[in-house]
């Protein structure tokens, strides 16, 4: 089963020519995805051949998505160009568009979350500025290298991409139905609460690891989704508690504001809803680990 | 406090979350995420898209302040740029009423410390009409709800966060759809809503949307109007305002480059940021590298709690050399980190995802070879923890090299614990 991702989904890359693109849609090739196209205006009509498999390059989603029925899109489109790139997905009306890309302005992206909506919502948007999501052993739709581990019954959501990887590493014996990572910026199209209810939903998820840092109040909200629709544990993972207040850590989102959004508010906020929270990764591997031992 | 955080009905925790907000003020570049700007820069950019203000010139000389008085008409206010509230009560505002009191006046000023802030430059501004009521007015976003936020009060020239804390019913927070903005009537159900009065009511529907378009136009991540006054001839004017800026819009603003403070940043954090490189300086002793933003302010707080074992010792900077690190990349960072007198040890901490571990492992072994032979003697002792893609090739490299000061620790508790050891042995 898996969340938002699976061995029969058909996968198209926008910004597949490019650098990125090319050297991506490989490495997502080789973990099996079902890569079905690519996008590019400019180089409609041609194909690109990654390792002896012939890709097809279209004009544009729309046109792709008739062609091959594809049903999700990888945007390695860069940020000046993402919006017009996410609004082409979203006009498509692709199920899912995973939005790789990192620096995007928030004007733009809140631009775009914004016509998502008043599209009705058909598009769920992941990202943006994140590593993207895989269903291990079934499909890879993103940068999260599709070797750390394999699949198993632990469901993860995560702002972090290096955090998620380090997390699917603590655990790669047991390993994960899915993994997702929403990114860290101040507007992102899926939430940990959206990660939450689809894992929640999904037989083939036994326990569900959550990563959470400082900035916002995602976290919290999670929390409260947690305690009234979440049956299955969840342990959690929160960083930045020695970030100081004010400073960017990185990620646009990672801020600490007053005093909401430490990550102290976001600890004590999780366990309330009985959520253990681990000191660190490691730690929280370990919570996970007892957890299922039973 | 913590546990009202989770109680909060979505409502107050977007007005709660979206005035603080207004708190961000001292983010660094990449990071880059946030630039804000000094009040005359503020004044400058509502000036250029019609929000009405006072006329007034940045000096950074007393003596300048005499010729801007003197086009002012012989009176003016002489007012401190600082990035930090409460400069009134310390005295960094003050009235000239000729242009020799005007230089004496931003003799005062210029020099000042107000909360830790120098004073570099100072606003020469016309003296403003008599002020009969003072309103705020923000845009900001809304991350709770991910739409942007219109925040508007007829009790304004007071603290905003207070007036929220205080009486929340005289604050008015209106959602602003991004694509379709503040138009005429979003401009008037905001005046309706903050209940401003009838008699003002058409010309602040004007300034939101000047206001508006300010944001918009500038790609703002905040602008505010505090206080936006109301004077005895009943016009509007936007008296001193805040405007935060999103560098990854730099792209398509140019002119916004020349807009950054460059005289304000940390030495440390002014050379990594002409490397390209994500660092912010703390004030522990055990000097950190990473890659990927999450992962080091989890390797900040693994560290922090070596440290209570180990002296109470501390994370002494945040490093990002992000996905796909090369050698080069690692071998900047090093030479910030060890080229900071505060750090006693260093914990390099990558997960290979996108980066390889031999990357790193040949970036660390170069970055020393490097820096001995500008005849840098390198005395601090590193603690590396590869893992992920090419672990094995990275420690191998590691291993071969056998430098003196470099230590594996194939663990993340286990390599912040030693380089806690390490910076409290020193």
């Amino acid at each position: 089963m898996a969340i938002f991702l699976n061995k029969d989904s058909k996968v198209i890359v926008q910004g597949m020519t490019g650098a990125t693109g090319m050297k991506h849609t490989k490495l997502m090739l080789g973990d099996g995805t079902n890569i079905v196209g690519g996008v590019n205006p400019r180089k409609a009509g041609t194909s690109v051949d990654i390792d002896g498999t012939e890709i097809p390059v279209f004009g544009t989603v729309a046109e792709a998505m008739e062609k091959t029925g594809a049903n999700v899109s990888v945007l390695f489109v860069p940020p000046a160009f993402a919006k017009a790139a996410v609004v082409e997905a979203i006009d498509a009306e692709i199920p899912l568009a995973v939005v790789i890309t990192e620096g995007i302005a928030v004007h733009d992206s809140a631009a775009f979350y914004a016509y998502s909506l008043e599209k009705g919502g058909k598009t769920r948007i992941i990202g943006p500025n994140c590593p993207g999501l895989i269903t291990p052993g079934q499909s890879n739709a993103g940068i999260i290298p599709g070797d750390i581990t394999k699949p198993g019954r632990i469901g993860l959501v995560s702002k972090s991409g290096t955090l998620t990887y380090q997390m699917m590493y603590e655990l790669r014996d047991i390993g994960f139905s899915s993994a997702v990572g929403i990114g860290g910026d101040p507007v992102i199209g899926t939430t940990h609460i959206d990660a939450l209810a689809a894992f929640e939903a999904d037989p083939d998820t036994d326990l569900i690891v959550m990563i959470g840092e400082i900035g916002g109040d995602a976290e919290e909200r999670a929390a409260d989704f947690i305690k009234a629709n979440v049956t299955k544990p969840v342990v959690g993972y929160v960083a930045g508690f020695t970030a100081p207040e004010g400073k960017t850590m990185g990620h646009a989102g990672a801020i600490v504001s007053g005093s909401s959004g430490t990550a102290a508010a976001k600890k004590e906020a999780l366990e309330a809803a009985g959520v253990k929270v681990g000191k660190t990764p490691t730690e929280t591997a370990k919570l996970a680990r007892a957890i299922l031992a039973g | 406090m913590q546990t009202q955080t989770c109680r909060r009905s979505p409502q107050t925790t977007n007005a709660t979350d979206a005035i603080a907000m207004k708190r961000d003020r001292r983010d660094t570049e990449k990071g880059r995420t946030r630039v804000d700007l000094f009040e005359y820069q503020a004044r400058d950019l509502f000036a250029k898209h019609g929000v009405p203000v006072l006329a007034g010139e940045v000096i950074d000389t007393p003596e300048a302040a005499r010729a801007v008085t003197e086009r002012l008409g012989g009176k003016s206010v002489v007012k401190a740029q600082v990035k930090v509230g409460g400069r009134g009560k310390a005295g960094g505002v003050k009235l000239a009423d000729s242009g020799d009191d005007a230089v004496e006046k931003a003799g005062q000023i210029l020099g000042m410390d107000i909360k830790g802030h120098t004073v570099h430059k100072v606003m020469i501004a016309e003296l403003a009409p008599e002020i009969a009521e003072e309103y705020y007015v923000s845009y900001l976003l809304d991350r709770t709800n991910r739409t942007f936020l219109c925040i508007a009060s007829v009790e304004g020239g007071m603290d905003i966060e207070e007036v929220a804390a205080n009486r929340p019913e005289a604050v008015a927070k209106i959602a602003v759809d991004a694509n379709a903005g503040v138009t005429p009537e979003k401009a008037r159900e905001i005046v309706e809503a903050a209940k401003f009065p009838a008699d003002v009511a058409d010309k602040i529907a004007d300034v939101l949307q000047t206001l508006w378009k300010t944001f918009v136009a500038e790609d703002a991540l905040l602008v505010e109007v505090n206080p936006l006054a109301k004077v005895a001839s009943g016009d509007i004017l936007a008296l001193d305002g805040k405007v935060s800026l999103d560098a990854n819009a730099d792209f398509r603003q140019p002119e916004h480059e020349a807009l950054e403070d460059k005289d304000a940043a940390n030495p440390l954090e002014a050379a990594a940021k002409a490397k390209g490189l994500n660092y912010v300086k703390l004030d522990g002793e055990v000097g950190i590298i990473g890659n990927g933003a999450g992962l080091v302010m989890s390797t900040l707080d693994v560290v922090a709690y070596a440290g209570e074992n180990h002296g109470g010792v501390k994370p002494a900077n945040f490093l990002d050399i992000g996905g796909g690190a090369s050698a080069e990349v690692m071998a900047n960072g090093l030479e910030i980190i060890l080229g900071d007198p505060d750090v006693k040890s260093v914990f390099v901490n990558v997960f290979g995802g996108i980066t390889a571990c031999d990357e790193v492992a040949n970036g660390i072994v170069q970055a020393l070879e490097l820096l001995s032979s500008k005849g840098e003697e390198v005395t601090k002792p590193l603690v590396v923890r590869l893992d992920g893609n090419n672990a094995e090739l990275g420690r191998k490299i590691l291993s071969d090299a056998n430098h003196p000061l470099v230590q594996r620790v194939d663990t993340m508790d286990g390599a912040a614990d030693k380089a806690a050891e390490l910076a409290a042995a020193k």
